[in-house]
């Protein structure tokens, strides 16, 4: 891997002393390069004329489209072999994520995030820790997520040493098939670094192992998992169950709330989500889908059973009208400010500032009892 | 620090990403193996309850068809019993190591070593209740109070008990008229526990009659619990509990209510007896209750001893009458329920915990093994030890086979080393008595010796006519019944007496 594989830095609109250059990457909408020199990169708009690029140059440059949305304080990666430069981290969001890989050791029908087999670890930790070292403010919490955050071993360990040092205000939610934790010796690793704030999110699909497998596409999945999630109470780790709510985990949806309710009574959380029509999800569609009006008795059964028991409940990704009233309570603004849309019907809905809303990619199929709420009387 | 993993993960995971679909990962079916569960036949149904106290309601002929290895692997039920842990399919094994954990949560709170320590501090009464269990002195006879050597020496034997929490109970006769001894015991008690770092709970069961100042004082700064009895309104109260002045009924409100004012509304609870004229009013007995503020009730069967036996006439020891007031009882509680004031069935609860919740109870009456001995030991006013409440009242009718030994002479080691002690231990655990270990009820019932020996002669006890098993087993299929049939609303009732009130939602949690 060569030095100028990745450039991560702070993104900044204000022209710097040199002595402050070094980590940060100077925004420009206009021409100019003149004096650059120190600065990590120079990123500017995809529309103006500059210099070409060379070995004289003084820093690598990137044009994009957009470079107008980007702000102060956002933390970017440049890499100078595509041109491509992401946002990292955006200190006013709430939604900061550390993508950990794309590898996965499952294949989940209904994945947002479809799994690749190429080993990206090493560069995505590198690329991780590098944005924890340029974090500036005190974000409130920190998502890790991939693909499966739990592949990179030794380096989930790293990265939350690293976060437990620097961030130690900040609640760490780790988003995770939690098989691997059935090696006791890797539970005992991760517990190990004694992160004052984490819970482990893992998806449960069913209260049998046929179903959960066959919808993570993987043979002992739903063994591992139940072990995985036994081994993570002994270590005292924190733990919250989602189940995504699809044709295949309807069916059996209020035995799998009783299966958490008997089972996994350390649990400190259960969201069921609404389907995002993104990644897998898209060709498995047909097979997936089953329309909200259709099924809140099934969800209303399995929430109450668990908020009767005394277990956190909530529901995500789904629209208030599509939702049975009994189930408001229970509703929350789940979908990441980044992908978080509402459809132009919304503006005459009276509770349109309670309700999440919708993913981008999700306004093209409504549940067909979708429509603005006239009031709450 | 290296970022390469130490253990190589085998990659590829998926060689394609082509989706399988269900057919290939159904179950084996056909060759499942039996997990260990008890089942009970009723009319129309038949009851399955697993190892670790799961169950699940089946039509009649189920259990035959499971053991007969007929149940088809694309039915719900297939699904059910392997969820539940009642089989193993052969290509999706049950882990039994999650099972083992199950039935150990489920029997841990039995096996504390002894919690509940009850001084008996004097014999002495200014009421004279049909059903009482102790021998009635007058009130001035001091020869019947628990001097305070006696009480020390008890305090020694309770503080042998190496349980981190101790709850010690100080009752009677009427304690209240040795206020001297309460206050000595606590006072000693916080002393010598806090030694050993042991969180403490101090309670006093009382009629209330004799409540002064001090007293109040006393129990507000030791943070003390008051347990007194409320047998219904005025006309059963006082009927079932005659004390000179016939005004028993007006005292307990009055302390109730200072209580509740001075302590604060939790520091006080209250229980019913029940007795041939209760039997004819629970309705009424329930609206007592919620008149006088109180939000939790214990609907108490008369038990066999003391003097209830002496004036069965009066009293009267009855199984279905008993059984039929319950019910109306507890739907009459349900209703208040309903209708948003907080009032919890105590005996129902606990049985909800064990049908409901992966764990078991603490308490003493109901479980196995048995509380008597292991969870509380009780120390009368000549420290003398029995293994429980109704041990000590078998002993004051003359019957001391209960009496494990006494304070003076014997530690605790000793006491529970004790040839009638050891005895006991023979018929504690319900799981190997005759009737109980088939029983589909044996994990949220519990075994009670020293009931079958007062009112069958033998601590094993003969179940076909035993009043705990018949008792118990109505109850428990009540429950379960209302659990089924009842509605949403009756189980969110039910669901609240088991579990606390759930603490506020937590703010908006996100997701990616």
């Amino acid at each position: 891997m060569g030095a100028l594989a990745e450039i991560v830095g702070t993104a900044t609109w204000e022209a710097l002393p040199p002595s402050k250059r070094p980590g940060h990457i100077l925004l420009t909408s206009t021409m100019g390069m003149s004096d650059c020199a120190g600065y990590a990169a120079v990123v500017a708009d995809a529309g103006t004329v500059h210099h070409p690029v060379g070995s004289d140059a003084p820093v690598p440059l990137f044009q994009i489209d957009g470079v107008r949305e980007l702000r102060d304080g956002h933390i970017l990666a440049a890499t100078p072999r595509t041109g491509v430069v992401r946002v990292l981290y955006r200190p006013e969001s709430r939604h900061n994520v550390l993508f950990a890989t794309e590898m996965c050791n499952s294949n989940c029908l209904m994945c947002s995030q479809p799994p690749k087999n190429h080993d990206d670890r090493e560069a995505l930790l590198e690329r991780n820790l590098a944005v924890l070292r340029l974090i500036q403010d005190h974000p409130p919490q920190l998502t890790i997520t991939g693909g499966e955050p739990t592949l990179l071993d030794d380096g989930l360990t790293s990265l939350l040493s690293v976060i437990r040092d620097r961030l130690p205000n900040t609640h760490v939610h780790v988003l995770t098939n939690g098989r691997r934790f059935a090696e006791r010796h890797f539970v005992q690793q991760v517990a190990g670094v004694r992160h004052p704030d984490v819970t482990w999110a893992v998806p449960l699909y069913a209260d049998v192992p046929w179903i959960h497998d066959h919808v993570v596409q993987s043979d002992g999945a739903f063994a591992e998992t139940l072990r995985g999630l036994h081994n993570l109470a002994l270590w005292k780790q924190r733990v919250e169950i989602r189940a995504v709510l699809q044709a295949h985990t309807i069916k059996r949806l209020s035995k799998l709330a009783e299966f958490v309710q008997r089972n996994l009574t350390f649990a400190e959380h259960v969201a069921f989500m609404g389907l995002e029509h993104t990644g897998f999800a898209v060709g498995n569609l047909p097979e997936l889908w089953s329309d909200p009006a259709d099924y809140q008795r099934e969800l209303q059964q399995a929430a109450t059973l668990l908020a009767n028991a005394g277990m956190s409940v909530s529901i995500y990704n789904l629209q208030l009208c599509v939702l049975d009233r009994s189930l408001w309570p229970f509703a929350r603004r789940s979908i990441s400010d980044w992908k978080n849309v509402y459809d132009s019907a919304c503006s005459n809905c009276a509770v349109v500032s309670n309700c999440c809303g919708f993913f981008e990619w999700n306004l093209k199929k409504h549940s067909r009892v979708f429509g603005p709420i006239a009031s709450t009387a | 620090m290296s970022a390469v993993p130490t253990r190589p993960l085998t990659l590829p995971f998926f060689r394609d990403r082509h989706f399988r679909d269900r057919g290939e990962f159904h179950p084996a079916g056909s060759g499942y193996s039996l997990l260990p569960f008890r089942f009970l036949r009723s009319d129309d149904r038949e009851c399955l309850v697993n190892e670790c106290g799961e169950y699940l309601l089946v039509p009649l002929g189920t259990a035959a068809r499971i053991v007969h290895r007929q149940i088809d692997c694309e039915s719900g039920l297939y699904a059910d019993l392997c969820a539940k842990q009642f089989i193993s399919d052969g290509r999706y094994k049950t882990d039994i190591d999650l099972l083992a954990t199950k039935v150990r949560s489920k029997r841990r709170a039995a096996l504390r070593p002894t919690q509940l320590h009850i001084f008996v501090l004097t014999l002495r009464c200014d009421h004279s209740c049909h059903y009482c269990q102790v021998s009635r002195q007058s009130t001035a006879s001091h020869e019947f109070d628990m001097d305070e050597q006696t009480a020390n020496r008890a305090i020694d034997v309770m503080l042998e008990s190496p349980a981190q929490h101790l709850t010690v109970e100080l009752q009677g006769g009427e304690p209240t008229l040795v206020p001297q001894r309460i206050e000595q015991i606590i006072t000693a008690v916080k002393e010598r526990a806090s030694v050993s770092g042991r969180s403490l709970s101090f309670v006093v069961t009382t009629n209330l009659a004799n409540l002064t100042p001090d007293l109040l004082t006393l129990f507000r700064n030791e943070s003390v619990h008051v347990s007194t009895s409320l047998d219904g309104p005025a006309f059963i109260h006082n009927a079932n509990r005659p004390r000179p002045g016939a005004n028993s009924h007006d005292l307990a409100c009055e302390g109730i209510n200072r209580c509740i004012a001075e302590l604060g509304p939790g520091s006080v609870s209250a229980l019913m007896t029940t007795t041939q004229l209760s039997l004819r009013h629970p309705v009424e007995i329930v609206n007592e209750y919620v008149r006088r503020s109180l939000h939790t009730i214990f609907l108490r069967p008369l038990s066999p001893y003391g003097f209830a036996t002496k004036t069965a006439a009066r009293t009267g020891y009855f199984g279905t009458q008993y059984l039929a007031f319950f019910k109306a009882a507890l739907d009459r509680i349900i209703d208040v329920n309903l209708s948003g004031y907080s009032l919890t069935e105590i005996y129902s609860r606990i049985l909800l915990t064990k049908l409901l919740t992966p764990v078991g109870t603490g308490y003493v009456d109901l479980q196995s093994p048995a509380g008597a001995g292991f969870g509380v030991l009780v120390y009368n006013y000549d420290g003398d030890v029995y293994l429980s409440d109704e041990g000590r009242m078998l002993a004051e009718m003359g019957d001391k086979t209960m009496r494990i030994g006494n304070v003076r002479d014997h530690s605790r080691r000793d006491l529970l080393r004790s040839s009638r002690f050891s005895e006991m231990v023979e018929a504690w655990c319900n799981e190997s008595l005759p009737g109980c270990s088939d029983c589909a009820f044996q994990l949220y019932c519990g075994a009670d010796p020293v009931f079958n020996y007062a009112t069958q002669g033998d601590i094993v006890g003969h179940r076909p006519t035993n009043e705990f098993c018949k008792r118990n087993m109505a109850i428990i299929s009540h429950l379960l019944n209302l659990i089924e049939t009842g509605g949403d609303d009756v189980r969110r009732i039910l669901w609240s007496w088991v579990v606390p009130k759930a603490p506020a939602h937590d703010p908006e949690l996100v997701q990616t």
